[in-house]
């Protein structure tokens, strides 16, 4: 590594492992994280087997009894959404990106920072330890509703549910701590000249993600609290018996629960727009009208939460309401996705592998858009409430989001992040690996739960109208795609690590794009900037009729376009 | 669509049916539209020597309507499917049409037990039958259902109705359905409640009036200490 020696020399702990610098804490979110997808992608393995071949022994993880199939199914969730999606898309994109893209050294909390990771870890730890406690982990679901959480007696786990509960606690104060250091860092610490409509919109997807979070986060943290109180001293908040209400719990967790959902969902679309402008060589259509739907999408996700609690026992008139809101969130997100669409307008596009990605990410999440509105639609409701359609939509938004969204953002900047560029063509073999094994999974899972099936069971046989051949075969067909999904991650890990040390030397900046991240080296040295920079104009300043080449450097000195036109 | 799967067997599972159509296809247009005008963008305007790309802001008057006008389309869609939402929810759970007869379920791990009105078609008397994981209804007869749980949350769901409805302990709730086809169907747990969730099936059995009170009578002289057993556990 080439470094500018202007600091003392650095130990391995100290520049790897207790390091405060932001690139490093992101690369140590983005390993674990994906570390932890290993481990969820192993438990989707193991339950998608048994559902397709009832009562095998699966290979590499023998009889899966009804104890372990609850586990594996909760933990997949869990793992999913707050140990893969969370760290990688907010934690280490948004460590790696806001100094870069803003012009700074660091963030500005850079021990904060350290912490935040510290107790991510932490977090991940108490979570994988609890698989290997007697009795194994928490079988709730992810959503943990009371009393089945809160009692031993009920769902069989004396150690695995409180140090989930813990575990999920403990995650949620790391990033709280790394979402105060994202806001503070965009606020405070821009580059001289970077206006608020001059940051590129990934930042503030970060940054509205994290401030979403740290609103609807508390309600939930009490709640976990009170959830411990009940698991280890009896307590009685989630109890009738004692005068407490399960539904409490619901309305805590779905508070916080769908807010989330564009906690994880705003990066992602936020990496997709940086890739979608530069493949495309355009100006992003409407960066205001993209800023105000997304915090219009914000507000609106905090009066949505009861549509997961339709027939859960509320006031049926309390439905109406939240039916809606939910249909009016769809009109922000139906104008992001028409805005991205229109990006493409008169165009000049290739299909680079990110650039594969972002596309691929528009047309499979717009599936997911449009399924939800079956389920936010309370009548419907009624019937799809728990079947596998529910499991379909929400993947159709959640792999877009975590697993495709990644992809997008490793690709595009993994040049910066190692110096070395992808391969290409294996990039692309595993694109193909990925999208079309993805829709053969969660296409039959539409049909299932269009025939009522329903979700957290692990076998169908005591239910005659399910257990069919045609439905079985359907059963099959998700679980065979879903091992050839995962082997082609085979792919992308080899590439990986190959290009890592092998792959061609990365320019500063392979993609000719403008902002601020592609003007130091490739890998950038500690401290990022050799001379801190100036901005001149907005991120997006592709193929103007004024200029020969077709991109403009945020910080290239010269006239600001969006100016000069009024 | 759903029905290709599964009969209609409930007053209201047509309604259901037809939401779901309603959905399809309003979204499945608007899911068409801009797939079909995003995969031609893609083709149409793929890199090609020598041509640069247009420069649009999207913040001129002309081009932003390209976006407002199938934003107001979708707050139009969105009102005709509210409606369409509101009015099956308003039939199937905020309305209570009177009863003809009352049934009592109790779900608890992981077996239910319903409860059905004896001879006299009163619940809560001496001549009450209780079955484990086994509910006789008539087709026709309007019926209110009384939903409790004894230990975790569980779900009542008949997918031929089209019907769910979870159970919470510490509450007695309210519903309502009415048999229109005659057969024998599923009843899931739709509820995690723990390692016996898979295992809580049950089936319903709708008869005709006949066929029901034939029912009624074997059951009360093959099992004579039924129905005081039962209303006295409960």
């Amino acid at each position: 590594m080439s470094e500018a020696h202007t600091h003392h020399e650095m130990s391995f702990w100290e520049k790897y492992v207790f390091s405060t610098d932001h690139k490093i804490i992101g690369f140590q979110y983005m390993f674990t994280g994906l570390f932890m997808a290993l481990i969820g992608g192993f438990f989707v393995y193991v339950f998608r087997m048994q559902l397709a071949f009832p009562g095998i022994d699966v290979p590499g993880f023998g009889h899966v009894s009804e104890l372990a199939y609850n586990s594996l199914v909760t933990n997949h969730g869990t793992i999913m959404i707050f140990w893969f999606a969370m760290p990688v898309l907010i934690a280490a994109f948004g460590n790696f990106l806001i100094p870069l893209m803003i012009g700074a050294d660091d963030m500005v909390f850079p021990r904060i920072n350290r912490l935040s990771y510290q107790i991510f870890l932490l977090s991940a730890l108490v979570l994988i330890a609890s698989f290997f406690v007697p009795n194994g982990g928490f079988g709730g679901s992810w959503t943990a509703y009371p009393p089945l959480s809160a009692e031993a007696q009920y769902n069989a786990t004396p150690l695995g549910a409180p140090m989930w509960v813990i575990a999920v606690g403990l995650e949620f104060v790391a990033f709280l701590l790394g979402g105060i250091n994202f806001i503070t860092t965009l606020m405070n610490a821009r580059a001289p000249g970077m206006k608020m409509y001059d940051i590129p919109i990934v930042l503030w997807m970060i940054v509205i993600a994290s401030i979403l979070f740290m609103c609807s986060v508390g309600p939930l943290l009490a709640g976990a609290i009170m959830l411990l109180f009940d698991q280890l001293i009896g307590t009685g908040f989630y109890n009738p018996a004692h005068g407490g209400d399960p539904l409490l719990w619901q309305h805590l967790f779905w508070f916080f629960g769908h807010p989330e959902v564009y906690v994880v969902l705003l990066p992602a679309m936020g990496i997709v727009a940086e890739i979608m402008a530069v493949f495309a060589r355009k100006k992003l259509f409407g960066y205001k009208t993209i800023l105000y739907s997304v915090f219009a999408t914000g507000i609106l996700s905090f009066v949505v939460w009861a549509h997961h609690q339709f027939i859960a026992g509320i006031d049926p008139r309390m439905a109406n309401l939240f039916t809606v809101t939910t249909l009016i969130i769809s009109v922000p997100i139906a104008e992001l996705c028409f805005v991205y669409i229109a990006t493409l307008y008169g165009a000049s596009i290739t299909f680079s592998t990110p650039m594969l990605w972002a596309l691929a990410f528009m047309a499979e999440f717009l599936i997911g858009g449009v399924t939800g509105i079956f389920l936010g639609a309370s009548g419907l409701d009624v019937y799809y409430h728990d079947t596998y359609f529910v499991v379909a939509h929400f993947h159709y938004t959640f792999v877009p989001i975590a697993i495709i969204g990644f992809y997008a953002g490793i690709t595009y900047w993994f040049p910066k992040m190692f110096g070395r560029m992808l391969n290409e063509y294996w990039g692309k073999v595993h694109f193909w690996g990925t999208i079309i094994p993805f829709n053969f999974i969660f296409i039959p899972l539409f049909i299932l739960g269009a025939a009522g099936q329903h979700r957290r069971i692990s076998g169908y046989v005591h239910f005659p109208d399910l257990y069919t051949q045609d439905l079985q075969n359907l059963r099959i067909i998700a679980t065979v795609s879903l091992i050839a999904m995962l082997a082609f991650q085979v792919v992308f890990i080899v590439n990986m690590v190959y290009s890592w040390f092998r792959g061609k030397k990365a320019e500063i900046n392979p993609w000719k794009a403008n902002t601020l991240e592609w003007t130091v080296p490739s890998p950038p040295p500690h401290g990022n900037f050799a001379e801190f920079p100036t901005v001149y104009r907005g991120p997006y300043e592709y193929s103007h009729p004024d200029r020969e080449v077709d991109y403009w450097p945020q910080n290239e000195p010269g006239p600001d376009p969006a100016k000069s036109r009024k | 669509m759903i029905e290709a799967y599964l009969v209609r067997a409930s007053s209201f599972a047509g309604d259901i049916d037809f939401l779901n159509d309603l959905i399809f296809w309003i979204v499945g247009i608007w899911f068409l539209a801009a797939e079909v005008v995003f995969f031609y963008f893609m083709f149409r305007y793929r890199k090609k020597a020598g041509q640069k790309a247009q420069y649009v802001s999207g913040e001129k008057k002309r081009h932003k309507k390209w976006i407002s006008v199938p934003h107001y389309l979708v707050l139009v869609f969105d009102v005709a499917i509210v409606w369409g939402a509101i009015a099956v929810w308003y039939n199937i759970k905020q309305r209570l049409p009177e009863p003809d007869l009352t049934v009592g379920i109790v779900a608890q791990q992981w077996a239910w037990t319903f409860v059905h009105p004896g001879a006299d078609g009163e619940l809560h008397t001496d001549d009450d039958v209780a079955v484990v994981d086994e509910l006789h209804v008539m087709e026709g007869a309007t019926y209110h259902f009384e939903l409790e749980a004894t230990d975790v949350l569980h779900s009542f769901s008949v997918p031929v109705f089209r019907l769910k409805q979870d159970a919470v302990p510490g509450r007695k709730i309210t519903g309502w359905f009415r048999p229109t086809k005659t057969g024998e169907y599923d009843i899931q747990c739709t509820e995690i409640c723990g390692l016996g969730h898979g295992l809580m099936a049950a089936r319903i059995f709708i008869k005709s009036a006949y066929d029901h009170e034939q029912w009624l009578n074997q059951r009360y002289s093959t099992m004579p200490g039924q129905a005081l057993a039962s209303a006295s556990s409960l």
